[in-house]
């Protein structure tokens, strides 16, 4: 249908065409040609997300779905199994589409500055592209299989980008390494998941699309829509007819006209037709309709899905479906049990950090979920679960990341924070401020990730400097530019960066204006709402929970978030490093400031028209409404002002204000390291324990030690060394292999070959000699005897020849 | 006219005459001339049996036949000589040598 639709496999060729050039040619390209490529490709990529979005805007927000060619079908076995490549372009997948695209292209443009000078320079924007290119058909699929395998294709890349510098010496290229490995095989867990539940998924509904071509995944919207455009309508048709009346009746038509059937489909440009044939999917069988169809289906049937010999009513089974899920996203989306590899994922290069590992890989996990709204909708147990995990994992991440020294590893507890308010607001049941959070947080954190690059870059660079100007061997003395204890007063080395990181701090921290502010406002407002209005005791707890502890995790946040603020930026040089570093180039301050930008603004997309009126100038919830097109519950409680509550509001930015406050008492005004690079919090003996609990990551790497890994190891060993080696090697295979194995041989070699094989052959030799010796007397030599025996011969033919005459 | 019986009666005496001359001679010279002698005893029967038939047939075999005991003599006498003078003796019962 919708022509401009056919763009979109472009989005996926385009970057995955650039990491091949990049992967097989880069090195003949040199660095500027090599990045100049990955940066085009990317940029592409956003150009064709920005036209799907105009041709999504004109198509009235109907979702199309794309056949690419030469994929026809993709999977088909019989008429069982029919999984077709089929990418779809709707209001969520191109909201996706757009900000990975834009925050991808802005990091790229951020790493020619970042890696300059890398051996793998080419190699790095080949497995980047890559990445985007995978990310694309994650987002892109319609049914569950695609997205795996742009799942798994991301998990790849990140894997290969978290161990890029596995060469490095000194001990850790081998801690990157493990740390992919780490990555890889947490992720491994949370597949299992995934794949369990798309299983059962198959099982239950027997295919895996989201949607079928046609089919309408949100009724009432449609329906609302269709009802505005005849209103538009009857008001043309009414003007038309006051001109010929003279200005009277208009009232009357508007009510007579609305009754009235369909008005014609609208040719537009691209072709789209609008209204729709259908206003609903009734015409349609259960059969034929994609996953969340069937589920909408099937629940207000009450199905029973048959597992062999016994059944489980659909309730069950969704339930089921969706704690797979849950633990997939889990995995990906680093949350409480398998959050552990994303602070360890901060050994890649800090653009990788920020690209994958804060603001669009891990968001894939809570996107399957915005996806999937429809079975998390429909099974309520799971989404108390997964409000619980969210919310936990918001508030003990950003526990964990008050005590840490590590730059980027602040940042990175403060992601699985982040992350957390996310699958929270997916657990109440606040699907579009999930993606609304997803959207802002990919460029606050995205920048916050990039300034630290920066700081980083820069801490080298002073290091380098220092070094270079004592001329003495210092380079054995290990420095750590990533340690903020040897950071401080960078504010007036590095005055773009101190800026840009001051911005996306007040944005995370949650500082009204700026774009964190309002997501999690209506994260939290949503909670409330979920309290006070869920349907049943499940929704009502959980929204419950989720304020509380995501109130107490957002002043974490404003608290950790500025502790680093003054470590990094405030205060006197703690190094000769600092003393020196230099603002970094202009390649990684202009990303830095574009996305400073977003980051003030970025949170306008979904401004709340409660809120003083802001949403007459900007738009009512613009990004809820226009993802209702996508989410069949994109949002339970939305009332048309848009969510806003401005109790909840000021209680969160007094928290905010309030833990910034906070960390300025006890780091600010050049406190921040009074005693050998102590925090003061630890000094004190009242919150000595409950820092050094903090700094210890709350020993979650010792218990996962302890009760996971050690246990594992020990099991390992015993069934390799004794079962494996001692009882099936050595006694087992010397028994009943070895033994039997050289008897059998005995008795095939010694009886057998030897007697009955050779014996036979060796008697038909001997038979033959016995009986030639007796043959060869017949040649006596005497020329006569054989005259003889010629001539009886003779008279034997004759008399054999005569006989029969003689006879008659 | 003499009845074709009496040739082919002459021709098997002949016949057996050369097949006895073959089995009990034991000088190769005379055991060569038996065997000539039983080639002519078949030939003497092909011509009798030609005249008695009025068929050509039978002539031209025997001059067939006749041409090859030429061949066949002169060839076998050259075997003879040869093994005579190797040997200077041409009794066949003591040219044994391929018994088996």
């Amino acid at each position: 249908m919708a022509g401009y639709a056919q763009l979109v496999p472009l989005i996926i060729l385009i970057p995955a065409l650039g990491a091949i050039l990049n992967y097989f040619w880069g090195a003949r390209l040199g660095e500027a040609w090599s990045s100049r490529v990955a940066i085009l490709a990317s940029a592409l990529s956003f150009v064709i997300a920005l036209a799907l979005y105009a041709g999504l805007n004109a198509a009235h927000g109907q979702a199309s779905v794309v056949d690419p060619p030469l994929l026809d079908g993709w999977i088909r076995i019989g008429d069982s199994v029919a999984i077709p490549w089929q990418m779809r372009v709707d209001t969520l997948s191109v909201t996706m589409m757009l900000f990975v695209s834009f925050v991808g292209t802005l990091i790229h443009i951020y790493a020619v500055g970042y890696m300059h000078g890398d051996p793998r320079y080419a190699r790095f924007f080949a497995y980047i592209n890559m990445f985007l290119a995978f990310m694309f058909v994650l987002v892109t699929g319609n049914n569950f299989l695609m997205m795996f395998v742009g799942w798994e294709g991301v998990g790849v890349c990140s894997f290969l980008l978290i161990g890029f510098w596995f060469d490095k010496p000194r001990g850790e290229g081998w801690r990157n390494s493990n740390a992919a490995k780490k990555a890889m095989i947490a992720n491994r867990i949370g597949d299992f998941g995934m794949l369990m539940g798309i299983f059962l998924m198959f099982w239950t509904f027997g295919t895996l699309d989201y949607y079928r071509p046609g089919e309408i995944p949100n009724v009432h919207i449609l329906e609302k829509a269709v009802h505005e455009y005849e209103l538009e309508h009857s008001a043309a048709a009414a003007e038309s007819a006051d001109h010929e009346e003279g200005g009277e009746g208009a009232g009357d038509a508007h009510g007579s006209l609305i009754l009235t059937s369909l008005p014609a489909a609208e040719e537009k440009g691209d072709g789209a037709a609008f209204p729709p044939a259908h206003l609903d999917n009734e015409h349609l069988a259960t059969g034929d309709l994609g996953v969340f169809g069937q589920a909408e289906r099937l629940m207000a049937a009450g199905t029973e899905v048959q597992f062999g010999n016994f059944s489980l009513p659909i309730e069950t089974v969704l339930v089921l479906i969706t704690l797979f899920l849950l633990l997939g996203a889990a995995g990906k989306s680093a949350q409480i049990p398998l959050f552990v590899w994303l602070p360890d994922a901060m050994a890649g290069p800090t653009p990788v950090s920020a690209l994958i590992h804060a603001a669009t890989m891990v968001t894939a996990g809570v996107y399957m979920m915005v996806r999937s709204n429809v079975f998390f909708a429909n099974a309520p147990l799971t989404s108390f679960v997964v409000t619980v995990v969210g919310a936990l994992t918001a508030l003990l991440a950003g526990y964990i990341a008050m005590g840490q020294w590590d730059i980027k590893r602040v940042l990175a507890y403060s992601t699985i924070s982040q992350l957390g308010f996310m699958v929270a607001a997916v657990g109440v049941g606040a699907y579009s401020a999930a993606m609304f959070h997803m959207v802002t947080h990919a460029f606050f954190k995205a920048l916050l990730f990039l300034g630290s690059g920066s700081v980083i870059h820069g801490m080298e660079h002073g290091h380098h400097h220092v070094h270079h100007d004592h001329g003495h061997a210092h380079e054995d003395e290990p420095f750590d530019p990533q340690d903020m204890r040897h950071m401080g007063g960078l504010r007036r080395r590095m005055p773009i960066t101190w800026f840009t990181y001051l911005i996306g701090t007040l944005a995370l921290a949650g500082i009204i204006p700026f774009a964190g502010f309002w997501s999690k406002d209506e994260i939290l407002a949503d909670s409330w709402l979920a309290g006070l209005h869920g349907k049943d005791l499940y929704q009502q707890f959980g929204g419950y929970i989720a304020l509380a502890l995501l109130l107490l995790a957002a002043a974490f946040t404003a608290f950790y978030m500025w502790r680093q603020m003054e470590l990094v930026f405030y205060g006197r040089t703690r190094s000769p490093a600092a003393d020196h570093a230099p603002e970094s180039v202009a390649s990684m301050t202009v990303p830095l400031l574009v996305l400073a930008l977003f980051s003030v603004f970025v949170g306008f997309v979904n401004t709340p028209k409660a809120f003083l009126g802001l949403g007459d100038v900007l738009g009512n919830s613009s990004l809820t409404h226009f993802l209702e097109w996508s989410l069949a519950n994109v949002h339970p409680w939305l009332p048309e002002g848009g969510v806003f509550n401005p109790v909840i509001a000021v209680i969160a930015l007094a928290l905010g204000l309030g833990g910034i406050r906070l960390a300025r008492m006890i780091y600010g005004d050049g406190k921040a390291l009074n005693s050998a690079g102590g925090d003061p919090l630890a000094a004190r003996p009242s919150t000595g324990a409950i820092w050094r609990l903090a700094n210890a990551r709350l020993y979650l790497d010792e218990i996962n030690f302890r009760f996971f890994e050690n246990p594992f190891n020990r099991i390992g060993a015993f069934l390799a060394d004794e079962l494996d080696w001692k009882f099936w090697h050595d006694y087992v295979h010397n028994s009943v292999f070895l033994r039997g194995f050289n008897s059998l041989g005995e008795f095939l070699g010694r009886p057998v070959d030897l007697g009955l094989v050779d014996g036979a052959v060796n008697g038909v030799g001997r038979l033959t000699l016995w009986l030639s010796g007796r043959m060869r007397r017949v040649q006596s030599g005497y020329v006569r005897m054989y005259a003889i025996s010629l001539l009886l011969g003779v008279v034997f033919v004759i008399v054999l020849l005569l006989l029969p005459l003689l006879q008659t | 006219m003499l009845q074709t019986e009496a040739y082919v009666m002459l021709s098997m005496v002949l016949f057996v005459l050369g097949a006895m001359g073959v089995m009990l001679r034991r000088n190769a010279i005379l055991v060569f001339m038996s065997v000539e002698l039983m080639l002519n005893a078949a030939n003497l029967a092909l011509v009798a049996f030609a005249r008695q038939w009025g068929n050509s047939d039978g002539h031209l075999f025997v001059f067939f036949v006749i041409t090859v005991a030429a061949a066949e003599v002169a060839v076998g006498l050259a075997l003879i000589v040869a093994i005579f003078r190797t040997r200077r003796n041409i009794n066949i019962d003591e040219l044994n040598q391929l018994q088996g």
